[in-house]
Parts: C-alpha cells; structure tokens; sequence
C-alpha cells in the first residue's frame, strides 16, 4: 500500500543509471527518463490512450443512445441525469476497488469506472444539443417532407456537434485524469508511474509521468479543439 | 494491492458497521476532509470570482477566462500533485493546490460568462438611469449573473469533495486516508468512507443549489431557470466554439 | 389569403394543409386529391413552406438550404446548383450568396432565401405563414413588392397566413377572415371585403378607413375616366398607375375638385373628379 507520511531515505531499485546519482533525488535525472522510456514511460503513455480512447468510445455509445432515448422520452433525462450525478460523487478510487471483486484486476475494472464517470457529462451534453435545436428549423424541416430520421441526421446532429464534442473534451480530459488514478488499483497508465515513484520516493518518475500526463492531458484538449473547429465551419461565419 | 475480503451482500453491511464502530475516526477525517475542501473551494472563490466578474464587466479577457481556464480544468489532479510534490513537499498545501486548479477555471469561466452574458440593453438602460460603473455592477449584472456563479460553484464543490480524497495518496488527512488503505480497513471500511464522500459530495450540490435559489432575485426564477444546465454551463460550450 | 386576430386559427389552417397539424374532422383537397390519402413525405415535398421565423438551416450554407428538398429528391448536383442560382437571382440575391451561412445574412436575406428554398423543387402549391412579420416596415414592403412582381411571373397558388388586413388587402385575390375560435367570418375578394362587410366584426376588423382601402386597391387606368375637356386648367396631372387613394390625396392637397390624366408621352386620356371617386365607391363592386 502506498501511505507516505515522510520522506524516508528509501532506495529506488532503479536510482543506480549511469550519470544519476542514487537517491540524490534530482528533480530530472534525464539519464533515467532516457533509460527508461521504452520500459516505463513510453507503454504507460500508449496505455493511457487506450485507457482513455475505449472507456470515452464506450461511455459516448452509452450516453448517446440514452440522450436520443431522452430527446423522444421526455422522462427519460431527469433519471438518467439523477444517476449519472450520482456516480459523479463517488470518489473514484473507491468505485475502482468496489468493483474489483467483482471484475477482479483487470482492465475491465477500470474501464467500467472510467465509462460511468464519462456518462454525465456526455449525456447531458447530447441531450442539451438536441433541444438547443430552434424549433422553427425543426418546423421547417417537417414542412418540407423531411421524415423523422432525416431530421435526426440532416437538421439535429449536425446542429448538436458543437455541444457534443464540447462534452466529448471534457469527457477525455475528465478520464486522463481519472486513469491516472485507476493505477493505484490496476497497473496501467501513467498513473503507475506516479504511484511507483511516490512509493519509493522517486521525484524523477512520479515528476516526469505527471508532466506526461499533463501534457497529454493538453494535447487531447487541443486536438479536439481543432477537429471541432474543422467541422463546424458555420460557427465561424457570422456577420 | 491486496483484496482483503470478498464483495458480498454483507459488504455494505459491514461498511456501516464500520462507520459506527470508528466513528470517532471517521468524525475526524471527516472533518478533515471538509477542511481541506473548504480551504480549497474558499481559495478558488477567492481568486477566480473576482476575477471573472471583473472580466465580465469590463468584457474583456474572454480568452483568458474560457480558454485558459478551459486548460486548467483538463490538468489530472493526480498528475499535478506529482508535479508539484518537490516544490510543496508532503501535505496539504500540494492538495490544496491541485483542488485549486480544479475548482477555480470552473468557477472564473461561468462568473465570466455570467457578466459578459447580461443583456447589453439592461446594462444601458441602468447607466442611462445614472447608476454608476460600480452601481451597475453591483446592483444589475452580479445579481443577474448569480444562476451561473452558483451553478459554477455547485459543480467546483462537487468535484473537490470528491477529489480531496487524493490527499491520502500525500501525507494523509482526509477520508482518503481510508480510502486509499483497503489493507488496513478491509473493502467495508473503503466502502464506508466512500459512502461518506458521495454524502458530502450531495452535500457540496444541494447546499450550493439552496444557496442559489435563496440568492437568485425572485423575477428570474421565472424566466430561464430551465435554461441554466444543471452541470455545464453553456460556458464550456461556448468555449469550445471559441 | 388567411387573414384574422390570433386565437382565429388561420396558422392551424394552414398548417393542416401539410398536414403538420394532422385533420380530425373534415378533409382538405388539393386538384381533388385529399391530402390525407397522400404519403405525408411526398405531400410536404410538394409543397412550397415559409414561415416568419424562416428556419433557415444554421449549419448548411445558403446554396445548400435551397438544395434540401432537391437533394433528397435525388436530383444531380449540376441540376441543385443551376436552380439554387437560378432562385437566388429570382429572389433578388446574388448568385455568390450561394456560399455564405445564414448567420451571415440580414434578416430580409434571411426570408429571400427562405422563400427560394420553398419555391426549390418548383412546387405547385405554397403556404406562407406570416413571411414578412418580423422584418422591419421598410424591407416588408419591398419584399411584398417583389413577391407579388415574382408572383406574377410564377404563377403558384399561394395560402398565405397574415393578421396584418393591408397586407391581406394589398397581396390577395381571395381573402378568408377568421374570428377568434376558428369562425369564418368572410371569404371574398378584398374589394367585396372592402365594399361590403358581412358583420360588424368584419366591418371592425377592415377599419374605418375601408373606403380609402378600396380605393387603394384601383388605379386610374382601370376606371372610366370623365372627357378632359372639364378640367380646370391649372388641375394637378397623375400618370394613370396612380391608384384613386393617391389621386384623391392629391386632390384634397392641391385643393383642387379633379385631376388630369396624362400618360408618360404627356398624352392625356381625361380625368376624374372629386364626384367621380364619391360616385366610384357607392357602385356597385365591380371585380
């Protein structure tokens, strides 16, 4: 378990690279992060995107299902907003080890954990995307022949992507942050790292994979930005 | 990690059984866990409302409230406790640091947007009644922008709370601490203290949606209360088209 | 042309022809085929839909608005394109407009547009609900203005929703006045209308100025004028487009009892008189 109340003289099993001092305890000892990238680093980081990528796929097919549901069934968004908001309150780490007997260390633990944190803010995006829809387009649309579906695909999704993919953002940022703490429980991510370092009392890991994280964290961020901006070229145009 | 006991039916039994045998114990992290938060939503109030207000008022800085405040809020908490480690050392001051940066973007982009958001018109015609900068401020957009300062808040709080649970992974003080210790404190105890949290957390939002209602002047309940989301504001939208 | 106070139902009206509001009692025909027995995709894409709010597709660009219903009646692209130009000029837009997004265009713009992309698939039958009720006076104007110029060169049978009487009367062949509760009040031509009010509610509703209305609705080459030879000699000269409640302001500015009639060449085809246009309106109606 990793409970660090002072910052004991423990020796990494990994401190003793070449041009690092052991235990010297450096903010960077760049000879460790070059030495152990391939081993450490670089799988945690290619974890953690798949960590992310799977449980914010999983969690959109989940939300997005349910907030069409909702858009028809009125009733169907309290409840389903009610729950998802209720997940939100659980601390992560204990929602991760509540669910470990029950799906054991595995991937599908965290994963599990990551899609329900993903539920909310997907969800309620969707849906507010939908409604946000004028009704007089929508009027428009039926006056002219457009059938239910058509209107769906041609007239509400294109008009609800802004507010999607803004949860979308916000729904892989959340799950960086959230799989980072998963490794306490699973041995994934960048969050392994972090813990193995705080453990032993290691600045350059647990330093370096945050930074890691961080910046992919911003990356994503970024990206999305990018790719929204791409397909929403009306948003732009304004007079 | 070692799995100290099996889920079972028993499991949530026994985590109130626990939460009334140690709860002396589980008083005390408690009220640390709340300190912590309190300390942490208090410090983000304190920066990030004014701040965002003032922005809004003077409408100006819109990048700085949403767009760099949108990059504050995608930093792991994790990560930035990891990272701010060596500068802060073990404790609460590198906790309260990460909780900071979660709450504070939340609550300056929809004080922000809030402002910014009030109909230019109303903010003439109060100027045109001779109400000064301040007056105006004060008396006309604050008021009119609390529904999304509150609902900023309720969200910050949600997630510090929640979140505050990190500081047993650095130096302890908070239910964290029993969180994070399943080998001493078996499923049950985990389960409790996370039962906890998820109350304070309900907590943090229903005490700042009270607050919300009690403060938000009477005429607006009437117009848009549906219109203001329950948890992301049109800000996050909106800054994602920005 | 539906026309009445709002709770009268003329929106319902309409929108029961294209069956957005769906018919409980009773039926509706268009060429003798009921619109109930239509497959109500097909009966829509045959009808032409402009609404005062227009709806205009925030995400498609102007061309594409107007290619809609095309597009979904499979029409090749070069087809969509010539006709989006094609409806853009008939609109008074510009062909470039094609490119640009609604939140780029002014609200007038706004309704052209949405009126080319109701005339796109050259429907037979268009319904209009209140188009111009939320532009500002001037652009209503000039769009009426055009509208009925565009409708004359198309030729469509138009329902067109308004609670606006003068516009009723300025636009219509055939007006329907509504009461609260969805009574008929009237069905005439606006002239009739105007002449001849079947209830007070309608007398009421046309105002009091009706008389004047009518003779807005006539122009001096439409009536038979008195020999010129009558005419005092310093008489103010009208062109004979000039509609009778113009020739009449003229006369009561000029303090003169007639006006000449003159033509652009300068010819004058005689005249009418302060009496004439009393006598005119006490006729019976003509149309």
């Amino acid at each position: 378990m990793i409970h660090i109340v002072a910052a004991g003289p423990v020796i990494p099993n990994y401190g003793t690279a070449h041009g690092c001092i052991a235990n010297d305890n450096a903010m960077f000892c760049t000879t460790w992060i070059r030495e152990h990238w391939h081993d450490t680093l670089e799988p945690a980081l290619v974890q953690h995107v798949w960590l992310t990528a799977i449980a914010v796929g999983i969690g959109f097919a989940i939300a997005f299902a349910f907030a069409l549901l909702a858009h028809r069934f009125g009733w169907l968004a309290p409840t389903f907003s009610a729950f998802s908001a209720f997940l939100y309150t659980i601390p992560s780490i204990a929602l991760f080890q509540l669910l470990v007997p029950v799906t054991g260390i595995t991937v599908t633990t965290i994963e599990i954990g990551l899609v329900g944190y993903t539920l909310l803010i997907l969800f309620s995006n969707t849906l507010a995307g939908l409604r946000s829809v004028p009704p007089e387009v929508i009027e428009a649309a039926r006056g002219m022949g457009l059938t239910q579906f058509q209107i769906l695909r041609r007239v509400e999704l294109p008009l609800a992507f802004p507010a999607i993919s803004a949860g979308i953002r916000i729904g892989v940022v959340t799950t960086i942050s959230l799989a980072t703490v998963a490794a306490y429980i699973t041995p994934y991510g960048l969050g392994k790292p972090i813990f193995d370092g705080l453990q032993i009392n290691y600045r350059t890991e647990y330093v370096v994979a945050g930074l890691l994280a961080i910046a992919l964290a911003l990356v994503a961020d970024g990206v999305l930005v990018i790719v929204q901006r791409r397909l929403t070229p009306w948003r732009r145009a304004t007079a | 990690m070692i799995v100290g006991e099996g889920f079972n039916a028993h499991t949530f039994a026994n985590a109130f059984r626990f939460l009334w045998y140690d709860r002396s114990f589980v008083a005390t992290k408690t009220l640390e866990h709340l300190e912590l938060s309190a300390i942490a939503i208090g410090i983000a109030i304190l920066i990030a409302l004014p701040l965002g207000v003032w922005l809004g008022h003077i409408h100006r800085g819109s990048f700085l409230a949403i767009n760099v405040s949108n990059l504050g809020r995608a930093l792991p908490s994790l990560a930035v406790i990891s990272v701010g480690l060596p500068a802060f050392g073990i404790g609460h001051t590198v906790v309260i640091l990460a909780l900071v940066v979660l709450a504070a973007p939340l609550i300056l982009t929809n004080s922000f947007v809030g402002v910014d958001s009030v109909e230019p018109d109303v903010v003439e015609s109060a100027r045109g009644m001779g109400l000064t900068p301040f007056q105006v401020l004060a008396r006309v957009e604050l008021p009119l922008a609390l529904p999304l300062v509150f609902a900023g808040i309720r969200t910050a709080a949600v997630y510090v709370v929640a979140t505050a649970t990190l500081a047993g992974v650095v130096g302890g003080g908070s239910l964290g601490d029993i969180i994070f210790n399943e080998p001493t404190y078996f499923l049950s105890g985990v389960v409790g203290a996370a039962m906890v949290v998820s109350l304070l957390a309900s907590s943090a939002f229903f005490l700042f949606a009270g607050l919300q209602r009690l403060l938000t002047p009477r005429g607006l309940r009437y117009v848009d209360a549906a219109h203001v989301p329950e948890e992301e504001p049109p800000s996050v939208l909106e800054a994602a088209a920005a | 042309m539906l026309v009445g106070p709002s709770g009268g139902g003329k929106t319902t009206a309409m929108k029961m022809v294209n069956r957005l509001i769906s018919i409980t009692e009773g039926d509706i025909r268009i060429d003798g085929t009921s619109v109930r027995s239509l497959n109500l995709t097909d009966l829509r894409r045959g009808i032409g839909y402009v609404i005062q709010q227009v709806g205009l597709f925030p995400h498609l660009s102007v061309g594409d608005n107007i290619g809609t219903v095309p597009k979904l009646l499979g029409w090749p692209k070069k087809r969509i394109h010539a006709r989006s130009e094609e409806l853009l000029e008939l609109v008074g837009l510009e062909a470039a407009d094609a490119k640009r997004y609604p939140g780029q265009l002014s609200g007038g713009q706004r309704q052209r547009v949405g009126l080319a992309r109701a005339l796109a698939a050259n429907p037979p039958l268009m319904l209009m609900d209140e188009p111009f009720g939320a532009i500002d006076p001037i652009t209503r104007e000039r769009l009426q203005d055009e509208f009925l110029r565009l409708h004359r060169e198309i030729r469509k049978t138009v329902i067109f929703v308004t609670h606006d009487i003068d516009e009723a009367i300025k636009m219509g062949d055939h007006i329907a006045i509504l009461h609260q509760g969805g009574v008929l009040a009237q069905y005439d031509t606006p002239d009739e209308i105007l002449a001849n009010p079947s209830s007070t509610f309608v007398e009421k509703f046309v105002g009091a100025d009706r008389g004047l209305k009518r003779l807005s609705l006539r122009r001096l080459r439409d009536v038979e004028l008195e020999p010129a030879s009558d005419a005092s000699a310093d008489a103010p000269r009208c062109l004979p487009a000039t509609t009778l409640r113009d020739a009449l302001s003229l006369m009561l500015t000029e303090g003169a009892h007639e006006v000449v009639v003159a033509g652009d060449d300068g010819e004058v085809t005689g005249m009418l008189s302060l009496q004439r246009v009393s006598d005119l309106l006490r006729e019976q109606v003509t149309a």
